[in-house]
């Protein structure tokens, strides 16, 4: 009731309104990080982040190292891929990617020589406090980083240290608020120092006074881990260590800027634009190894977990690794009856088969009993409208009207009813006594909508072009009308016809020419 | 079983089966109660209503060949519980059976089903059978513990008589085991030029009786304790929000204080209005059914106070002593365009 009480009275830090609070399930808490064996093959999509996927710069049968860059970047939002071991690449062919499709990407395929050779072009950075934050943010974009919280937008990007928009507040996101995930809480609690310099370094490149790190109260020997190393510190006393009442989506960036800051982040803005910046702790990892120790991301930690893994675990995994591999020395072996999802429960995404690689993105990896799993038992029956959803949604949508629109083709009232602004955090369908599956009825609203905006545009344009046409002719042929009459009054003193239709039918005449010629053309 | 390869792939467990065996447990107090004061009368009618739902959405699905299995979600079941609490004790067996049949086949599966009803079945059954059944719908048996009967409703022979057969057949006139409820009485006084205070104190009206059940009205709905107990569970359990409850209620009472204020002679006191007729059954019970009401919180509130508002006018200018079950239902009516307005303020915007 206070809980209400609160939540509706608006902007107060502390608070975000609706989520849920799921059977967190986090079983691997107290499963140190442990370290994958080199895998037999290692398989590397061309496009492991949000944006322009990459050009492969090897050739079959080369040798390369651990830590090359071995296919660049292309365009402004992409980063480069790199080796993520010493070998030889043995095909560049399509491979599926962790994709619930199942679809492909061209991907290197890189054969290990056992011996983990390092490619040491890249110095470290030690003395970052006296280096250009251009620079730094050359080497965050050279390293191939992305956003490892899942999003795997490249961390470059944001990295700017822009006048417009100066960062006041840097958040180091470690609410990890996804059921089953423990790859953050273990990195906080087993690298703490490498997260604060790796903050430290943030705040150098664009140029923040303050910073918070943000976990949840599930994750109090993390906190306590990181308070312990920021006390060892002195220079870092304007860091602050925030611990939150666990609920779910708390880790989605608008809702975390809401509960630190207060402030809502407006709508097709970004965190920047109220002078915040949000980083995943693993992603603070892989700037502190790209900037101190010159090293590319070549690995990630992931959990591996889910009722159906015998040992469950968190693991430092390499980049490229095949899954099968992983779930393999965690003791499952046999797939069948087990469903395989990338991420998280809430929002990950069904795997058709072990048989993909591990990418940046790649949080968790859970294989689950088919009881378990919520379509198992589970059919959508019609919305008896209880607004548990609504009540659940952090964005205050209607969630149920909603996918009524989208299930009725009502798209553009849908996107009235600002369909959009879905962060598809799954809290409605989770809640929802008749099974709905909401989420899937938006993402399906989405791309209808975004298609028919796309054909839109393309009808306006070809609107346009056929009207800049039509009015060509139409001035050609007023000059040209003219032109006779000129001719015409200089010739002949005295006109014989002046009877306006034959000036006109003989325009018609030239127009169904030029019309001809643009046709032709 | 559906093949969802979208997230979530977890969910929290709730079904439309448990929200509804949740409603039909928070009834059982005010069933328990209806029984012990209309003794085998109450039993009977709640057993009728809630077989001949069942059985009604059973054939209405098959003869639209459609699959019987939303029978087994308890809706019907729970729509012919609600019908009965609703009802006097004294209908004529087939009028009850015909309201039954009225409330799924008219209710709920013409619009479709569960779901897709605009007004809440029981409700809608119920205003139909008092428009066209106006004397049987507001004749009310005098319930046991009030005064020396005139009939022994836990004598099950005597009961199942006079249900099956009518008065005749046990040798009463309807007049002689009758009585008026508070609502009726006052407006009939009122009618007649005396003020409620004066029709209260002849009427012997007492706030305690009424708060504990032992007035004459429908089974369900004379006792605010049982009802409350019920709707405290279902706020508690998170089934329905406090929104349209409180809304409801305030509006009411905040009315009746103002205008008996004014004139304390004509209008009612609040705590009147409070524990009279069906107020607190529609304001938990009927006003809160998830399909037919609001969804947004905002929504919700407006709803209460419009079924307020409602309430009291028909209460007090209207023709009928009873405005609770129309005022839900006419606010039923408007009940997408307050979806439509009443949407919270998107994050961001």
């Amino acid at each position: 009731m206070l809980h209400t009480l609160l939540r509706s009275t608006g902007e107060r830090p502390g608070i975000f309104s609706g989520g849920i609070e799921p059977e967190m399930s986090k079983i691997t808490a107290h499963a140190p990080i442990s370290t994958s064996l080199i895998a037999p093959i290692y398989i590397l999509p061309i496009k492991q982040h949000i944006g322009e996927a990459c050009t492969p710069i090897v050739s079959i049968g080369e040798h390369v190292f651990r830590g090359q860059k071995i296919a660049k970047s292309q365009g402004y939002v992409s980063v480069p891929v790199h080796a993520p071991t010493s070998g030889k690449v043995v095909k560049i062919e399509e491979h599926a990617i962790p994709h619930p499709s199942g679809m492909g990407l061209p991907s290197i395929f890189i054969e290990p020589d056992g011996n983990d050779t390092r490619d040491e072009s890249l110095e470290p950075i030690s003395d970052y406090r006296e280096r250009d934050p251009a620079e730094l943010r050359e080497r965050v974009r050279l390293c191939g980083i992305a956003g490892l919280g899942g999003a795997v937008f490249p961390t470059f990007i944001k990295l700017l240290k822009d006048q417009r928009n100066p960062i006041e507040t840097v958040v180091l996101n470690g609410i990890e608020c996804e059921p089953y995930l423990t790859n953050d809480h273990r990195l906080m609690l087993e690298m703490p120092k490498a997260i604060i310099t790796g903050l430290d370094i943030i705040m150098h490149m664009v140029g923040a006074k303050r910073a918070i790190i943000a976990i949840e109260d599930n994750k109090a020997d993390a906190a306590e881990a990181i308070r312990h190393e920021l006390d060892r510190m002195p220079e870092m006393e304007h860091v602050e260590v925030r611990l939150l009442p666990t609920r779910y989506p708390q880790g989605s960036e608008k809702q975390l800027v809401q509960v630190l800051t207060g402030k809502e982040i407006p709508a097709r803005k970004l965190p920047m634009h109220i002078g915040v910046l949000c980083q995943n702790v693993g992603t603070t990892r892989a700037i502190f190894d790209a900037v101190m120790r010159g090293r590319p991301l070549t690995e990630r930690i992931v959990t591996v977990s889910g009722d159906a893994v015998p040992r469950p675990g968190n693991m430092l995994t390499r980049i490229g690794t095949p899954m099968r591999f992983i779930f393999a020395q965690h003791g499952l072996e046999h797939f069948q009856e087990v469903h395989l999802l990338h991420g998280g429960p809430m929002m990950g995404e069904r795997l058709k088969s072990p048989d993909v690689p591990v990418v940046k993105s790649t949080n968790g990896l859970l294989a689950m009993h088919s009881k378990t799993m919520m379509d198992a038992h589970k059919v959508e029956q019609p919305c008896i409208r209880c607004g548990h959803c609504g009540v659940a949604c952090p964005v205050n949508l209607v969630p149920n009207l909603l996918a009524d629109q989208c299930r009725n083709e009502q798209f553009e009232k849908a996107a009235t009813y600002n369909l959009f602004d879905c962060i598809e955090c799954g809290a409605c369908s989770y809640v929802c006594p008749s099974n709905i599956p909401l989420v899937h009825y938006f993402r399906y609203g989405k791309g209808q909508l975004s298609q028919i905006t796309r054909a839109k545009g393309f009808a306006n344009a070809s609107k346009e072009r056929s009207e800049a046409r039509e009015a060509r002719i139409e001035r050609e042929k007023a000059e040209r009308a003219a032109k006779r009459s000129k001719v015409r009054t200089e010739h002949m003193p005295k006109p014989v016809d002046e009877n306006p239709t034959d000036v006109k039918s003989s325009a018609e005449k030239d127009d169904v020419s030029t019309d001809a010629k643009g046709d032709e053309s | 079983m559906i093949i969802n390869l979208s997230s979530p792939h977890i969910h929290g467990g709730d079904s439309v089966r448990m929200t509804i065996i949740s409603v039909i447990l928070a009834l059982l107090p005010a069933a328990v109660v209806s029984v012990y004061l209309f003794g085998w009368l109450a039993f009977l009618l709640i057993t009728l209503c809630m077989v001949a739902c069942v059985a009604t959405e059973f054939i209405a699905l098959r003869m639209m060949g459609r699959p019987a299995t939303p029978v087994g979600d308890g809706s019907a079941a729970l729509t012919g519980l609600l019908l009965a609490l609703t009802l006097p004790a004294y209908i004529p067996w087939w009028m009850a059976l015909l309201g039954s049949i009225i409330a799924i086949v008219l209710g709920k599966q013409l619009y479709g089903g569960i779901g897709y009803n605009l007004f809440n079945p029981a409700l809608a059954a119920r205003v139909i059978l008092l428009i066209s059944f106006p004397l049987n719908m507001t004749t009310w048996i005098i319930p046991m513990h009030v005064a020396a009967p005139m009939i022994d409703l836990y004598n099950f022979s005597d009961c199942i008589n006079l249900f099956l057969f009518g008065p005749e057949a046990i040798g009463r006139t309807l007049d002689a085991i009758t009585m008026a409820s508070p609502l009726g009485h006052i407006k009939t006084e009122w009618s007649q030029g005396i003020g409620v205070t004066e029709a209260l104190r002849n009427y012997d009206y007492s706030y305690l009786d009424a708060f504990l059940g032992r007035e004459a009205g429908s089974i369900g709905e004379t006792s605010a304790l049982a009802l409350l107990i019920g709707g405290i569970y279902l706020l508690a359990r998170h089934t329905i929000s406090w929104h349209i409850p409180f809304t409801y209620l305030t509006t009411v009472l905040v009315l009746a204080a103002i205008f008996n204020m004014v004139d304390p002679a004509h209008y009612a006191p609040p705590l009147f209005h409070l524990l009279a007729g069906g107020l607190i059954l529609c304001a938990f019970f009927m006003a809160t059914d998830p399909v037919s009401s609001p969804v947004t919180s905002t929504g919700r509130i407006v709803f209460g106070i419009g079924c307020g508002i409602l309430t009291w006018s028909i209460r007090t200018y209207g023709g009928y002593p009873e405005g609770a079950m129309f005022a839900v239902i006419l606010m039923n009516c408007a009940v997408p365009l307050i979806d439509h307005y009443c949407r919270p303020r998107v994050y961001g915007r």
